[in-house]
């Protein structure tokens, strides 16, 4: 089984950020890997693991689109298991959806994984759309919010579970597929690679973090280094942000002092009860 | 100029009420393209509900057909795609919905198509607002593609009425139906008698502070008694104690309703990227500090042991004086 993981950086989600002029200042910002795709390469390497901390079987490739520095993104991933890193130049500011979706399309001919993961959505742009643009683009199956996988001891299919408006859907995909992860997917139980993990197999109920021997494991994998145009992507953004600009401030209002006076204020003075 | 096609949801004979905010979207950006509101409506049996479709669009096409019984983005996308080009359509309209989040940029990418996510305001035939970075940013996007997709935040845009007229329901031909080996095994629906947490007028939150699943009961007689809709924080639902469907959130769900009642939440970004839109904001917390405070109109530092109680006990005095 080979999977390819995706692995953006983001700007520290906690830190305030600074909009001026429409724009976003990131200078002094702090990067780290988007939340959900933690969680992409987490259920990677639990799908090529008997069991947790068990022996690996088949190969995790973790691919960022980029500037250099986000080789150190991928370095953290490394060093928490997958087997080797892809690093395509680009500018994280000028890539729309569509283009890494392009991107990543190329990648994947050029690797053909079994499966690709990614995060459901990035924790900056916020949009929700690469996992589905990419699977359209290649034309294969899709599964997106994951809130469980299952791959089938064939190796030909995974059943996954999904969590929907109406309530939890199951359903099952061919592979190759397209995957994206929901924040579930790293409950004890919700990834199982049925070739591998017996029904009873579980693992810590988080992403695993990089021990010092994954550190130094993660020294001497390789991380290649790749243009866009050297994989034949021609990278042409369809959608571009013109400005950004902080959202109105909502004011703090009163504090109440009993239960009493809170019912009383939600009747008669924003009547709403 | 191009028609606008709206992708609706339906649910029996009647479309779901969150397409009608995407139908709203789609009326703007029509007069913006100058051209018709054209609704799509896909699966097995919907020609049921095109009657109601009608209602609000110029023309409807129908693709009723057995193998589009289960909502895949497999085979709904293409059917969109092609609708697009049947329809000689310049824009394609969603509800970001779970399977408008699906579907839609599925289609964006058959369609070679730029796509905006959430949309919150359209300023033009290409140019549209919404929120980024846990609604901590407005972003302002120009789309540069023939063809605009977008999928509209529900709570941004009004229902749509009636249309003055009806518009003409026509049987779109689906053609080759390919679900690529996709298949929906079953659907395990949440039984709920309260109100979408997404149109509901009153919501109650817990967050992580509430400690365990059971401790959500008395949440949710406070929800039933105000005839509300009950939701969580996102660390709630982490720590296993709801579903996650009841999550609110940047990456759960977002609500703008009347009054939010946030009870043991602290109020994370992300938690309050999913209802900052609220009418009036309550927050109880015991921590005095907490950043949910910031947001609230009334804020009442408590616990929620002794606060919910109390807060039941006070609405069923003033329900019962106002007889």
């Amino acid at each position: 089984m080979k999977i390819l993981v995706t692995c953006k950086r983001v700007p520290n989600p906690e830190q305030k950020l600074k909009l001026a002029g429409g724009k976003l200042d990131l200078t002094g910002a702090t990067w780290q890997i988007n939340t959900f795709d933690e969680y992409a390469v987490e259920t990677a390497l639990r799908l090529t693991e008997k069991g947790k901390g068990g022996e690996r079987s088949g190969e995790v490739v973790a691919v960022a689109i980029g500037p250099k520095e986000v080789s150190q993104q991928l370095r953290g991933v490394l060093a928490m298991g997958a087997d080797r890193g892809l690093l395509i130049a680009g500018d994280d500011a000028a890539l729309d959806a569509d283009a890494v979706a392009r991107i990543l399309a190329k990648v994947v001919e050029r690797e053909k994984p079994d499966l690709v993961i990614l995060g459901k959505q990035t924790v900056d742009g916020d949009s929700n759309q690469v996992g589905q643009l990419l699977a359209g683009l290649l034309g294969w199956p899709q599964a997106t919010f994951l809130a469980t996988i299952r791959l089938a001891a064939d190796g030909k299919s995974a059943t996954t579970t999904r969590e929907v408006d109406a309530g939890v859907e199951e359903k099952r995909v061919r592979l190759p597929a397209v995957v994206t992860v929901d924040l579930r997917i790293i409950a004890k139980k919700a990834v199982r690679n049925e070739a591998l993990a017996g029904p009873d197999a579980e693992w810590e109920e988080t992403q695993r973090y990089a021990s010092l021997k994954g550190i130094m494991a993660a020294k001497k994998k390789e991380i290649k280094e790749l243009t866009p145009a050297e994989l034949g992507a021609t990278v042409t953004p369809l959608v571009r942000v013109v400005s950004l600009e902080a959202p109105p401030a909502r004011k703090a209002g009163a504090r109440v002092g009993s239960v009493e006076e809170l019912v009383a204020k939600l009747h008669n003075e924003a009547k709403v009860i | 100029m191009g028609a606008v096609l709206v992708f609706c949801e339906v649910s029996g004979t009647a479309i779901r009420t969150a397409s009608l905010h995407a139908v709203t979207a789609a009326r703007t950006l029509a007069t913006a393209h100058g051209g018709p509101v054209v609704a799509v409506i896909i699966g097995q049996g919907v020609g049921a509900a095109a009657g109601d479709v009608a209602r609000y669009a110029d023309r409807v096409l129908v693709f009723d057909d057995a193998r589009l019984a289960a909502p895949l983005a497999e085979t709904h996308a293409p059917l969109l795609a092609g609708a697009v080009k049947t329809a000689g359509a310049t824009a394609v309209v969603g509800t970001a919905t779970s399977t408008g989040k699906d579907v839609l940029p599925r289609a964006a990418a058959l369609l070679g198509a730029g796509m905006a996510s959430d949309v919150i305001r359209v300023d033009g035939t290409n140019k549209f607002r919404r929120p980024a970075y846990a609604g901590n940013a407005l972003a302002d996007v120009e789309i540069a593609s023939p063809i605009v997709v977008i999928s509209v935040r529900q709570t941004a845009f009004p229902a749509a009425p009636p249309a003055a007229a009806a518009g003409q329901v026509e049987a779109g031909a689906p053609g080759t139906i390919d679900a690529l080996g996709a298949e929906v095994v079953g659907v395990h629906a949440t039984q709920s008698a309260r109100p979408d947490l997404g149109e509901a007028k009153i919501v109650v939150s817990g967050g992580r502070g509430m400690k365990a699943g059971e401790n959500f009961k008395i949440l949710e007689e406070l929800t039933d008694l105000l005839g509300g809709a009950l939701g969580a924080s996102r660390a709630a639902c982490d720590a296993g104690m709801v579903p996650n469907d009841l999550q609110v959130g940047q990456t759960g769900k977002i609500v703008a309703p009347q009054l939010y009642i946030a009870v043991a939440i602290s109020g994370a970004i992300q938690h309050l990227a999913g209802m900052k839109g609220s009418k009036v904001i309550v927050a109880i917390n015991k921590d005095g500090e907490a950043p949910i405070f910031q947001v609230a109109d009334y804020g009442l530092v408590a616990t929620w042991e002794s606060a919910i109680p109390a807060l039941i006990a006070e609405v069923k005095k003033l329900k019962a004086s106002a007889g």
